[in-house]
């Protein structure tokens, strides 16, 4: 009997383990967010179109909105560009943008180029603000929450299909839970 | 034409000896230094050395120990991604600041999660990933020991006791 059922639980086991661990679809390199519940950190930068402009996310509270960090050396960030403008002219939620690690008339050049999918965009050329938000890898995007908790986190290039199935539907419980 | 360089080849069998043994010799001093030097990256980074050695030496080992999260399996002291250097600079800041290691882990960890550290704390969630080598250790052992017993008791000769032969 245990000589049957011993090696059948380690093999149920391992098949678990690795149904888990060799998922093709999970990025390995995606980790966790410990901020995740946490109070969105609170940045205040320039504008990366006008220096003497300021962006801060404190005047966003009471308001749910999207928090997207790219530069303009990020490959990946030009590929979910497309999908930014398109999702900027559904959507009434505003996508606040951090231009890190990069050049300011670099930042301009793109935004005149490729469009702006943003309501503003905050320059941070010291990459403070974005460790304060815990960034390793452009792009990524936060969604936050009216009282200014951090509710999502995507590590990828967004698309729609993306923003669908996972950002519509947590905005769309905030504004509920929030208003 | 080309009498000059093929000139120097044209020493006598010792000369020849002497060239090899320097050869020999200037190559096996720039492995031992190239080597040595690779051993452990020195925090001598854009921003320079920190005064007080004290600090330094905490900076150093406070950026050995973290990891850098875009190249996970190098420390933020050895990489060369943007990211790293971002992050030695603030572990500069904190130290200097006066913050102990203590809290420069606590920063990291509050942003960049568990993952960041290399040494993993013993805690209570972790209790099982440090636990995990002394229990293999202890099922191992049962198993060797249950066999071990087992055939001890069998008689010491092959022959089979009974039966057709």
């Amino acid at each position: 009997m245990w000589k049957f059922l011993v090696p059948f639980a380690a093999f149920v086991v391992m098949v678990v383990v690795f149904a888990f661990g060799l998922d093709p679809k999970r990025d390995i390199r995606a980790l966790p967010s410990p901020l995740i519940g946490k109070l969105a950190p609170i940045f205040n930068l320039t504008d990366v179109m006008d220096a003497n402009r300021k962006v801060s996310n404190a005047t966003l509270k009471g308001q749910v909105y999207v928090f997207n960090v790219w530069g303009t050396w990020c490959s990946a960030c030009r590929q979910e560009h497309e999908a930014l403008l398109t999702i900027s002219k559904q959507t009434s939620v505003p996508i606040i943008g951090l231009d890190y690690m990069d050049e300011r008339q670099d930042g301009q050049a793109w935004l005149w180029q490729l469009g702006n999918p943003y309501a503003a965009v905050a320059f941070d050329h010291e990459e403070r603000t974005a460790i304060e938000w815990g960034v390793y890898g452009a792009p990524e995007t936060f969604l936050v929450d009216a009282k200014g908790q951090i509710i999502f986190k995507f590590i990828s290039p967004m698309t729609l299909d993306v923003w669908e199935k996972e950002f519509l539907p947590r905005i769309a419980a905030a504004q509920r839970s929030g208003a | 034409m080309g009498e000059g360089i093929f000139a120097a080849y044209r020493g006598g069998a010792a000369e020849r000896r002497l060239k090899t043994v320097l050869r020999s010799g200037v190559l096996s001093l720039l492995v031992v230094f190239g080597l040595w030097g690779s051993g452990r990256s020195h925090a001598l980074d854009e921003f320079g050395q920190i005064e007080d050695p004290k600090i330094m030496a905490r900076y150093d080992r406070i950026t050995h120990e973290l990891r850098c999260v875009v190249c996970q399996n190098n420390s933020i002291a050895d990489s060369n991604v943007q990211l790293a250097k971002d992050l030695c600079r603030q572990v500069r800041e904190l130290l200097l600041a006066g913050n102990s290691d203590e809290a420069v882990f606590d920063f990291m960890t509050a942003r960049y999660g568990e993952f960041i550290r290399f040494k993993t704390p013993l805690e209570g969630k972790t209790l099982f990933i440090w636990g995990a080598p002394f229990f293999m250790l202890l099922l191992g052992g049962t198993i060797v020991f249950r066999i071990v017993r087992q055939r001890s008791r069998m008689p010491l000769d092959d022959t089979p006791a009974a039966g057709p032969a």
